[in-house]
């Protein structure tokens, strides 16, 4: 067997290992258990970067290893599982491995003392278990297996904290809404199934490539694989979970909300990118590209730290999405990987903000005030450099600025969407889209910054009581800002602006085996083109929202209640995110209520009242009826009649039993007579 | 001649019979067997069966009769002179016989006996002892440990249990 | 005299006898009577149809065998009967129902 398959067999079922032992024994044992998953998790980060390294030694983007075995064979009906580990699978195996084991060391001290510790574990084990799997999958079927694995374990520590009734709610949503999204995604499977005859990839590849379904079909096939990655990368409008999933712990967030699981839907994205045809990927460009200014319009006005970074991290996962959907799919993946870093690091800042304003709060004893409330914060700079450095790092990434990672898989994005309206004029929205987020996404960013750590506190007397958070959660953050630099993905080239480097060259764009799909030779032969203009507009933009938020927030020039009441119509939708869950309340959940409490009356008080219990009744009549037939006639008349008469008879006929040896010969002698009378008569 | 004399001893036979059966005194019905076995016995010789008839006296007459009187005896004491004994649904046991015995008369009469005729034998000792030491030879060994378990058996049944 | 059913008749009157004897009477030895009296007519019979089927001695031999026969049950019998008379100081059979209740 490939030594690759079998490092992915280890990272595949050491976390499901270490899941079971936790779920079992987690708090019989030493330390509650974490130790076991923190190990699971930092040996599969030991053995992904292993497998990292041998891919970046082969340095061959075609380099692919599969392996698979047969699930489910009925006949003609075969299933069959496995591993497909190329250079993406490599790359987002340690990304996940990383942010997963960050989260791990992150919650050591952050989770320390909960109730449920060993459990929390356990679900971190089981997250990291489902997530490889859809990474690691050469197929549907576990794709989808794991998918709904990780919509799981995401309900479940979504809802960690499940006595809180906003939690358990909110894990339910996520689940649901979820859920949604995936019926769309299990269509889409079918009907690729349905068409080819199997679900591994490579088939359905070759399937799509030999015509076996095209057309509308395709497309459909196409949109409802895309409806599974809008419920799971929290795509407009089926959005509406990420930001309530801000309810789990901050760690969980970091590595799901933020980093692994929503991008899932992006990975999918990109796996699936060389069947999707091009009238889905318009579709799915809009969607990404609405998603990315939609969610960055709401962002900025949010005061609760976490929920300006769950709207960041949907505005974030648009321009993902609006990137395939534009073909610059490579420019998605590279936007997952560094979102990935920068985007983790600011979970786990805020964090370790949350962790110091709670226990300042606690301290005072203060169980009033919302310790992730921006607006409570401010002055944080000097009490906690580390965070505060490494966050500025981050939101530097994520603004676009150069020298950071966000800044060139950004402009990667960002020329895709231009170039992409260069060739199709009747979408000039996309590029719209995406620099209007980037303006928005700077500006809310380092309002953000500033509002937390710059400033004179908001609450003085709270802030000698901040400190800076241990080791164990500040490693996390030195670690991930430091691989937002740029360097880390343009080796071996030091070019800050270009993102020529590895990550580019090992994953390498393939051709779409749709027919009639541009070449992802002209793909990239038109980003190349719009590199520049993009990379000045992003510039433009970014240096536009940054000196927006400095002048209104830090220099306090500009002010921002002044344009809020200006602006008060907007300034409303956005702080109460456009009515997205009212309209849904209004329109959807509400009807749908009314409509089950309609059938409901139906059902209870017309159908079960009067046919079903109708029928009861009936029944139990018919049933004294039988009842009566059957105890006072059958039984009483029949039954006990035949052993009456039986009785009956047996007193006669023991009559004839006299025991008397003569009377047997006399019957015998009269018999004898019977039988010769009978013989001569006959 | 012959023929007188074969009806007087077939009367003398059957009459005893019936006394047998009907006298209400067993001692009675018991002297009377004897006239039946010995009248028997004078048919066996009716039927060239000189030997059998000898046998016949001597194991009825001599042997079985005595042991019925003895259990007459054993059993009623001489004190009581009634020795008598009742019989019970004589009505329906006459007829019942009655019946068979029609059947069997009207059986016998109605079939067409084959008839071979012989020659009467000079001896009938030697044939019966031949066959008896030739063909049934394994029976008669049985017979005779029939007898000495019967012989062992009575002994048993007889003593008084201790 | 020559004529085998008168044998044959003869000895189903001492069987129709005996067998009236077996079934009415009450005293033990009284139906042992009986018993002798029906091997009787059957010894009667062997020997007739000895005589009139060809006078071959099988007849003989079983009349023989009939008679061993008879003088062993005649002793056990009467054993059974002495037997009776001791634990139930009666012979009469009709008495011995012990089995029955």
């Amino acid at each position: 067997m490939n030594i690759f398959i079998e490092y992915s067999l280890f990272i595949y079922f050491l976390p499901l290992l270490a899941f079971l032992v936790n779920i079992f024994f987690g708090k019989r044992l030493p330390r509650h258990g974490d130790w076991v998953s923190i190990g699971a998790v930092l040996i599969t980060l030991a053995l992904s970067m292993a497998m990292f390294a041998g891919m970046l030694f082969s340095y061959d983007p075609d380099f692919r290893v599969e392996s698979s075995f047969t699930w489910i064979s009925l006949g003609d009906f075969v299933i069959q599982l496995g591993f497909l580990v190329d250079n993406i699978t490599i790359t987002m195996l340690l990304v996940v491995a990383l942010i997963s084991s960050m989260s791990h060391i992150f919650s050591i001290k952050y989770m320390e003392g909960d109730p449920l510790y060993s459990r929390y574990y356990a679900y971190l084990s089981l997250f990291t278990f489902s997530m490889n799997g859809i990474v690691l999958s050469n197929n549907l079927m576990l794709l989808y297996m794991s998918w709904e694995l990780v919509g799981l374990s995401s309900c479940l520590l979504i809802g960690f904290w499940f006595a809180k009734k906003s939690a358990a709610d909110a894990g339910m949503k996520a689940f649901m809404t979820n859920r949604v999204g995936d019926i769309g995604f299990f269509i889409g499977i079918m009907l690729l199934f349905t068409a080819i005859g199997s679900v591994s990839y490579s088939d359905i590849f070759s399937g799509v490539a030999n015509g076996k379904i095209t057309g509308t079909l395709l497309t459909f096939a196409g949109v409802g694989l895309f409806f599974g990655a809008m419920g799971k990368s929290s795509q407009f409008p089926l959005h509406i979970w990420l930001p309530d999933a801000m309810e789990g712990p901050t760690p969980v967030s970091a590595l799901m909300h933020a980093a692994t699981m929503v991008a899932a839907g992006v990975f999918m994205m990109v796996r699936l990118f060389p069947i999707i045809s091009p009238d889905a990927l318009v579709f799915v460009a809009y969607i990404g590209g609405f998603t990315a200014l939609f969610a960055s319009t709401i962002a900025i006005t949010q005061n609760d730290i976490k929920k300006v970074l769950a709207y960041s991290t949907v505005s974030q996962l648009g321009y993902m999405i609006m990137s395939v959907g534009t073909g610059a799919y490579v420019a998605a993946f590279f936007h997952l990987v560094t979102h990935a870093m920068f985007k983790a690091n600011l979970f786990y800042g805020s964090g370790s903000v949350i962790h110091a304003m709670h226990h300042a709060l606690h301290k005072k004893h203060d169980h009033e005030t919302d310790p992730q409330d921006m607006r409570n914060m401010g002055g944080f700079k000097e009490k906690m450099p580390i965070t505060y450095w490494s966050m500025l790092v981050s939101t530097f990434a994520i603004a676009g600025v150069p020298f950071f990672s966000g800044f060139l898989s950004k402009d990667a994005i960002l020329a895709g969407s231009l170039s992409f309206a260069n060739h199709h004029p009747e979408h000039f929205l996309l590029p719209v889209f995406g620099f209007g987020a980037a303006l928005l996404t700077a500006f809310y960013m380092f309002r953000l910054i500033y509002m937390t750590f710059h400033n004179e506190p908001q609450m003085p007397e709270l802030i000698e009581e901040i400190h800076e958070s241990p080791k164990e959660m500040t490693f996390p953050l030195v670690l991930l800002a430091t691989l937002s630099f740029f360097i880390f993905y343009t080796l071996p080239y030091f070019n800050p602006f270009s993102d020529h480097g590895w990550f580019t060259y090992v994953i390498e764009a393939k051709t779409s085996l749709v027919h009639g799909a541009p070449s992802a030779h002209a793909i990239a032969e038109g980003i190349h083109h719009s590199h520049l203009p993009a990379m000045i507009i992003s510039l433009l933009v970014a240096g536009l929202g940054i000196l927006l938020a400095w002048q209104m927030y830090l220099k306090r020039k500009l002010s921002a209640e002044r344009y809020a009441n200006k602006f008060s119509t907007l300034h409303r939708l956005s702080l109460n995110k456009f009515y997205v869950d009212e309209l849904y309340e209004r329109f959807i959940y509400t009807p749908v209520l009314k409509l089950a409490g309609k059938i409901a009356f139906l059902d209870w008080d017309l159908y079960d009242k009067y046919v079903v219990d109708g029928f009861g009744k009936f029944t139990e009549w018919f049933a004294d009826l039988i009842g009566k037939m059957d105890y006072d006639g059958l039984d009483q008349g029949i039954v006990d009649g035949t052993g009456r008469s039986a009785n009956r008879l047996g007193d006669i006929l023991r009559n004839l039993q006299t025991g008397q040896l003569q009377n047997y010969i006399l019957f015998a002698l009269f018999g004898v007579i019977l039988i010769v009378i009978i013989q001569t008569m006959v | 001649m012959s023929s007188v004399l074969f009806w007087i001893i077939a009367f003398v036979a059957i009459g005893s019979a019936f006394i047998v059966v009907l006298n209400k005194n067993l001692f009675y019905s018991a002297i009377a067997l004897v006239f039946t076995f010995m009248g028997v016995a004078g048919l066996y010789v009716f039927l060239w069966a000189d030997f059998m008839a000898g046998v016949q006296v001597m194991i009825y007459v001599g042997g079985i009769l005595v042991l019925i009187l003895f259990g007459i005896m054993l059993t009623n004491r001489i004190s009581s002179v009634n020795i008598s004994h009742s019989n019970y649904h004589q009505g329906i046991g006459a007829v019942i016989v009655i019946g068979i015995f029609f059947i069997l008369g009207w059986m016998i009469l109605e079939t067409p006996w084959l008839r071979i005729v012989e020659q009467e034998p000079t001896q009938t000792v030697g044939k019966i002892g031949r066959l008896l030491m030739t063909e049934y030879l394994l029976p008669f060994e049985v017979a005779s440990v029939l007898l000495l378990a019967a012989l062992i058996g009575a002994a048993m049944l007889s003593r008084k249990a201790n | 005299m020559d004529q085998l059913h008168n044998y044959l008749l003869i000895a189903s009157v001492l069987f129709s006898l005996g067998l009236f004897a077996v079934i009415t009477r009450r005293n033990a030895v009284a139906v042992l009577m009986g018993v002798e009296l029906i091997l009787n007519s059957a010894n009667l019979n062997f020997l007739a149809f000895s005589r009139f089927g060809g006078m071959n001695f099988n007849g003989h031999i079983f009349a023989l065998f009939v008679i061993i026969m008879a003088a062993a049950e005649a002793a056990v019998a009467l054993a059974i009967i002495i037997n009776l008379y001791n634990n139930y100081q009666s012979i009469n059979v009709d008495e011995a129902g012990q089995l029955k209740r």
